[in-house]
């Protein structure tokens, strides 16, 4: 059977994505930030996880206007890497793994989430980002990835409570899959940011903590925060964070498990760019 | 019985909602369009031209020859739809967010290096400073 081993939580910052394509990751604005991976970096590498399911968010680049799906899973072979419009990042292609995302599809629909489902999309920086900052620049990753896209451009994206019950939803069809699997499961995009109008540059340090503390401790509490409570006091961009209740419900101690995930790493840098970066590794226990 | 919009009375903040995302269909998918590197040159090429291959109105055409991101928010454009305009003149996400801020380039880049703009005094119109 296949198991969650642990939880992955990021900032998805473009700009972290263009220093580490331009080189410029021990200047020093920005060696903070990617000193705050260093651990990470070496613990992906021990831990081999075969799958990583990545929740993050589309921002214009595989769905327009045109269409709005709210959780969309990629069950396609492999994703290529999206011209966002200043040209594809000089990243490997993403390579997916359809018979497990077709497995959750098939499963978690049937728990209620009428997930869309994608058999053909290019990923941008909400999923490249983390990769770069969890492998650094490898010729290919490390291992399979199955996408997941939240809408959270259009207002209004699905609640915290939704993503923490879907991250459950989530959790039930990756055990019920046969093959012996040690899936990652990483919630990304956050922390305070607002990109846009006369507010823009908002940061909040207190509501970022306090938002990494109650994940850590009471995810279930944190989940009914209403949507006003994100866009006013993290930014209208600080929604993004929502994306990470569906990483946290999908752990051990929130479904039944005895015992609480281990904190391997927690990371906070004001800026990268316009946005806070926070990270946090948990691991099952 | 009309919706609830809590979020109206956050300064310095559109959020782009379905009433936003209906006024700005085509400004966002002309910005959609510049993903293309041959549509960039296009563009770059004739403005205007350009534009007028879309059915926006006059004012957001307006608005995207003159770079005025705020106004192209109120219009209903979207911050990521709109970074398309930016990414096709060069421009990075903090020079787009700066830009709407009323401050110079230097001086918003500042502010974030200091640790960005106050939560205080910024979570409701009007509130005092």
């Amino acid at each position: 059977m296949a198991r969650i081993s642990a939880s992955v939580y990021t900032s998805h910052v473009p700009a972290v994505g263009a220093a580490i394509d331009l080189g410029k990751t021990a200047e020093p604005y920005w060696q903070p930030v990617f000193q705050g991976y260093d651990f990470s970096k070496q613990w992906l590498k021990e831990q081999k996880p075969d799958v990583i399911f990545l929740v993050y968010n589309d921002h214009a680049n595989a769905f327009s206007l045109d269409l709005i799906p709210t959780f969309a899973i990629g069950t396609a072979a492999e994703f290529a890497v999206a011209d966002e419009g200043w040209g594809p990042r000089p990243v490997p292609k993403v390579i997916g793994h359809p018979k497990l995302a077709g497995h959750i599809a098939q499963s978690v629909i049937q728990d209620d989430f009428d997930l869309t489902i994608v058999n053909k999309m290019d990923i941008d920086h909400g999923l490249t980002v983390p990769l770069s900052l969890m492998c650094g620049q490898p010729q290919a990753w490390p291992c399979p990835v199955i996408p997941f896209a939240v809408n959270v451009v259009q207002y209004p994206a699905p609640s915290g409570r939704r993503c923490y019950m879907l991250g459950k939803a989530i959790r039930k069809a990756i055990l019920s899959y046969d093959e012996p699997l040690n899936v990652q499961i990483w919630g990304t995009g956050g922390m305070s940011h607002q990109l846009q109008g006369p507010r823009a540059g908002l940061i909040n340090k207190e509501f970022d903590n306090n938002f990494l503390d109650r994940l850590i401790a009471d995810p279930e509490g944190l989940s009914k925060m209403p949507h006003i409570d994100y866009v006013r006091e993290a930014g209208s961009e600080g929604i993004e964070l929502v994306m990470w209740l569906i990483a946290r419900g999908a752990m051990d101690d929130v479904n039944g498990g005895s015992n609480k995930p281990n904190v391997r790493h927690r990371f906070y840098h004001v800026p990268a760019s316009n946005t806070a970066v926070g990270h946090l590794i948990l691991e099952n226990n | 019985m009309s919706l609830d919009k809590p979020y109206t009375d956050v300064p310095g903040t559109t959020i782009f909602d379905a009433e936003m995302s209906r006024q700005g269909y085509h400004l966002n998918q002309f910005c959609m369009s510049l993903m293309k590197a041959e549509n960039r040159a296009r563009f770059k090429a004739d403005e205007r031209a350009y534009l007028d291959e879309w059915p926006m109105t006059e004012d957001q055409k307006l608005a995207v020859m003159a770079r005025d991101l705020n106004r192209c928010i109120a219009l209903g454009g979207n911050i990521y739809f709109l970074a398309k305009i930016g990414a096709t003149d060069g421009k990075s996400f903090q020079q787009m967010a700066g830009s709407m801020t009323g401050m110079s380039e230097d001086e918003y880049r500042n502010m974030m290096v200091s640790g960005g703009r106050t939560i205080e005094g910024n979570r409701y119109t009007g509130e005092k400073k």
